[in-house]
């Protein structure tokens, strides 16, 4: 287990160094500098400038500046907001694109294994027939078609919940739904088929024959096995979830990390671009390091230790 | 003392000693069974199954899985119930534990009695009580059986935790026991295991300990040799024995296995789509069976002591049960078929107190004509 940790521990390193470096090439193959506007700057102040971001060094002595500045964690400040710097950026940003993606997949997640595990158990029954009905909506409409729908409806037509900001609970229902009905319907779909076929096995037969509880032969036997596939593709729908953080953040005028990176990138703002792409790609690299050991830990004979050979 | 006295001396000693040795052994074995030999059954019935019908419902129609099986099991009794795929073996047996899953399926007619209670009018609530306490159930692949993700001792446990008001350790205690009887080395480290961690044979023997845990009075076993290698399946056939004499539990045996059926069935019923066609005792359905199916299953078995004869099939399949025959279901596989066979169901003869038969062959007017054939 420790030698697996270690292991993946080099591993995540190496990916956050090529996720960097590829965000690095492709930073600056994107034409225009952060500079190059409209209104003509004074030559001197503008050489004085990139002198100050180090932009008039060649390109691999930035690249190595550039590497410092993630092992150091210090991005140093933005150029587009001169008197803030990229780690006050993300410290103010990222509390809230956290809240409201933890928020999200704890709501997708338990609401999805809710419903799918309901479904199998009415199969064929009026749950199931809603359920899917809803699992299928779900995935097909896109989280910002729905998220105008529920502006327009819940906040603008009945004024239920606020259409916007982020200040109490009552503004996270709005985005939060819009985000998560997505994932939830994808998790709902996938516990229904796999708990249907793990109640078919024999040791659910065999459990029922021990004349144990419906809710034990649920809750005990048969979940833990159907949600295997669930945790499985856990890892890639977290990375979705993040990436629609920024979309919805958008719609709902959150001050959240998403507003930054896509405004960085517009603006050829740099600092912003590495500090934002570096934060989030070990963010993820480390979620999907939580997913392995936890479905480590829901079925035994995975052993992780062995696998990391071929991990 | 003299010499006369002394050896009167070391005979009485000597008896004693024979005589401590004889109540030892006696004190291990529960008194009803002497030795295996001379098994004695009581007359005490525990399981009474009577004239019980399954049917499911399919979307191509209702298949009448069970039509009318009656037979009934004594204390300490091993009934084998023999028969080829489908023929309702297991769903007698599911009918029995009340593991029918209802819908699609559904007890028609007939009830099942287990020592005057009636478990087919059960609730599935009252049916919990009985199940993994007075009746267990060993399933066929012990592969399948017993769930991946959980130790071998929460599983062995479960069942006692649910049942008795016992504590954790008093449960663990009884798994302990439990994993001794049916043969685990190690067992204090082997309850901490996952199923992955054990072979085959170990496995069954695991699926039996969880049966029997909660001392259960009617075990019912479906196919439980099946799936295992020949060498573990002699292994698993003994332990049934001995675990038989140790409690004197009752087994019911489903099988298609005759060698099993052989090894430790006291009576023998032979299904075949969905009746019992004959019921009898080992001697009697093995020496002097009176079915055409039934001598039919007998010449389709290797025997080892008539090297020269050729194995003799049954040609032919079992009727499909979506409409099953009016007659004898046999009719069109059956080398005596008379023309009565194929529209009425023979009635029932009773050959002796333990034998009976359902073939017109057995009737009266059918005399000549068995005469003939020499059955």
């Amino acid at each position: 287990m420790l030698a697996y940790t270690i292991k993946r521990f080099f591993m995540m390193i190496v990916t956050i160094l090529i996720i960097s470096t590829l965000t690095f090439i492709l930073m600056h193959s994107i034409p225009g500098s952060p500079f190059n506007e409209e209104r003509t700057t004074n030559e001197t102040i503008q050489a004085n400038l990139e002198k100050f971001y180090k932009l008039d060094e060649p390109l691999p002595v930035q690249y190595l500046y550039y590497l410092k500045s993630i092992v150091t964690f210090d991005f140093g400040p933005s150029i587009k907001k001169p008197n803030e710097t990229v780690n006050e950026l993300l410290a103010r940003g990222f509390p809230i694109s956290f809240e409201l993606g933890m928020t999200t997949i704890l709501v997708a997640v338990i609401s999805g294994i809710l419903l799918g595990t309901f479904a199998a158990l009415r199969h064929n029954g009026f749950i199931d027939y809603f359920a899917m009905t809803f699992a299928v909506v779900g995935i097909s409409v896109p989280n910002f078609v729905l998220a105008t729908l529920l502006i327009q409806k819940l906040a603008v037509d009945y004024n239920i919940f606020p259409p916007a900001t982020w200040s109490s609970p009552m503004h996270m229902v709005l985005p939060v739904l819009a985000l998560a009905t997505g994932p939830m319907a994808i998790i709902a779909r996938l516990t229904r088929s796999s708990m249907l076929e793990v109640l078919t096995q024999d040791y659910i037969r065999m459990a029922k024959a021990k004349g144990l509880s419906p809710f034990r032969i649920v809750a005990r036997h048969a979940l833990r096995n159907a949600l295997m596939p669930v945790v499985t593709i856990m890892g890639t729908m977290l990375a979705g979830i993040l990436t629609g953080t920024f979309v919805i953040e958008k719609i709902f005028a959150i001050p959240g990390m998403g507003k930054y990176f896509v405004e960085s990138i517009n603006n050829r703002d740099y600092p912003v671009i590495m500090g934002t792409t570096v934060f989030y790609s070990t963010f993820l690299v480390f979620m999907l390091f939580v997913v392995d050991i936890v479905y480590g830990l829901l079925d035994p004979r995975i052993k992780l230790h062995k696998k990391a050979g071929d991990a | 003392m003299n010499e006369h006295q002394l050896d009167l001396a070391k005979e009485i000693e000597k008896e004693k000693r024979d005589e401590l040795s004889r109540m030892k052994k006696q004190s291990q074995s529960v008194p009803s069974y002497k030795t295996k030999k001379q098994k004695m059954i009581s007359e005490e019935v525990i399981l009474e199954v009577d004239n019980l019908h399954v049917q499911f419902s399919t979307f191509g129609g209702s298949v009448h899985a069970v039509r009318g099986v009656s037979f009934n099991l004594r204390k300490g009794e091993t009934l084998a119930i023999v028969g080829e795929s489908g023929c309702g073996k297991s769903v007698t047996s599911n009918a029995i534990m009340g593991l029918i899953p209802q819908p699609p399926g559904r007890i028609s007619e007939g009830r099942v009695m287990f020592k005057n209670q009636e478990l087919t009018k059960m609730t599935k609530k009252q049916m919990r009580k009985v199940q993994g306490v007075d009746i267990s159930m060993i399933f066929q692949d012990p592969m399948t059986a017993l769930n991946p993700t959980l130790t071998i001792g929460e599983q062995l446990t479960e069942g006692v935790r649910t049942h008795t008001n016992a504590s954790k350790s008093e449960a663990k205690e009884k798994a302990l026991d439990m994993l001794r009887l049916v043969g685990i080395p190690n067992p204090q480290e082997r309850l901490k295991q996952y199923p992955h961690q054990f072979s085959g044979g170990m496995r069954q023997r695991i699926v039996i300990a969880m049966a029997l845990i909660c001392e259960p009075e009617l075990l019912i076993a479906d196919e439980p040799t099946t799936a295992l290698d020949v060498t573990i399946q002699a292994q698993i056939l003994e332990l049934f024995e001995e675990i038989q004499q140790k409690t004197g539990v009752s087994i019911v045996l489903i099988t298609h296995d005759l060698g099993v059926v052989a090894k430790i069935a006291d009576r023998i019923a032979v299904m075949y789509a969905g009746k019992i066609i004959e019921l009898g005792t080992k001697r009697e359905i093995f020496y002097t069976p009176q079915h055409p199916y039934t001598q039919g299953l007998l010449k389709s078995v290797p025997r080892l002591d008539l090297l020269e004869e050729e194995l003799q099939p049954i040609e032919g399949t079992p009727p499909d049960l979506f409409s099953p025959p009016t007659g004898c279901p046999f009719t069109a596989r059956c080398p005596f078929a008379m023309e009565v066979c194929e529209h009425i169901h023979p009635a029932t003869t009773v050959k002796s107190l333990t034998h009976q038969v359902d073939c017109w062959l057995q009737d009266e007017r059918a005399q000549a004509f068995r005469n003939e054939l020499k059955v």
